[in-house]
């Protein structure tokens, strides 16, 4: 199996997070299609890291684990704290930091 | 074989990708993005990274969703309106992520890197078990990985400062 098709497949899975982050409005859904895109950041590092013969991407795609696992800790406790105040959960009715 | 494996498991994760952008109830939604990780793990199998495979099964779709299920049951699946505050956001959208997928597989079809084209040299049993990816860790990547558990210790802190209840700060208005 030649590694441009994993890399092929990587861009398509980042192509349906954007288009998710972009169409749904819930936070929780949005935290997800960033999920959706950092795993497909792992795919191509992991698919050229067998292209290379190396275990160097494979580390990357460890700590970009760990990274994506902060992040959803911090976004999902805004999310619950967004909850007990009584904020709607829809990014475009939170518009407070616009200019 | 390998060819059959690989398609099963593309299949997954991408019907797991488009459930997680298609369905209504955000509850749905996890559990569809606990199938695009399972299947991710079934492609790291494929390309030597077991112990990446491993990770991914046990951190993300163990803990990590774990937690999503319970905010997801917690804060309950809002109806998200119809209301669009860009006139044909959902038409755009998709047209948006089109280009960015043509776009990237012209980088990665066009390129010059020849060794894309092939399966990459032959690995010995060895490449990616959790002994040589400790090695990297704990020798070349020493920095990165402390970096890492203090990244997560602040974390685990800052979601406790967001989402801890306050006595005085509920009182004092």
């Amino acid at each position: 199996m030649a590694v441009e098709w994993y890399l092929v497949l990587s861009a398509l899975l980042f192509a349906t997070g954007v288009a998710g982050v972009l169409i749904r409005r819930s936070p929780l859904v949005i935290l997800l299609c960033l999920e959706l895109m950092l795993n497909a950041g792992n795919l191509a590092l992991v698919a050229f890291s067998r292209s290379n013969g190396n275990e160097e991407g494979q580390v990357f795609a460890l700590i970009v684990m760990v990274v994506a696992a902060c992040e959803v800790v911090v976004g999902l406790g805004l999310i619950v704290a967004m909850y007990r105040r009584r904020l709607p959960l829809n990014v475009d009715d939170l518009r407070g930091l616009r200019g | 074989m390998v060819e059959v494996a690989f398609f099963v498991g593309a299949i997954g994760a991408l019907g797991g990708a488009i459930s997680v952008i298609a369905l209504r109830n955000p509850f749905y939604s996890v559990l569809a993005l606990v199938v695009h990780l399972v299947s991710l793990a079934g492609l790291f199998l494929l390309l030597y990274a077991q112990f990446v495979a491993a990770a991914q099964v046990v951190v993300y779709a163990g803990a990590v969703m774990v937690l999503y299920v319970f905010v997801a049951a917690y804060v309950g699946g809002a109806e998200e309106p119809l209301w669009e505050p860009i006139p044909g956001q959902r038409l755009l959208a998709p047209l948006l992520a089109a280009a960015l997928f043509v776009e990237l597989s012209i980088a990665v079809l066009g390129t010059a890197l020849t060794a894309l084209g092939d399966e990459g040299p032959t690995l010995g049993a060895s490449f990616g078990d959790p002994a040589s990816i400790g090695e990297l860790f704990l020798e070349r990547f020493l920095i990165a990985f402390e970096a890492a558990s203090l990244l997560l210790l602040i974390a685990a802190v800052g979601a406790v400062v967001l989402a801890g209840r306050r006595r005085e700060a509920s009182d004092g208005g």
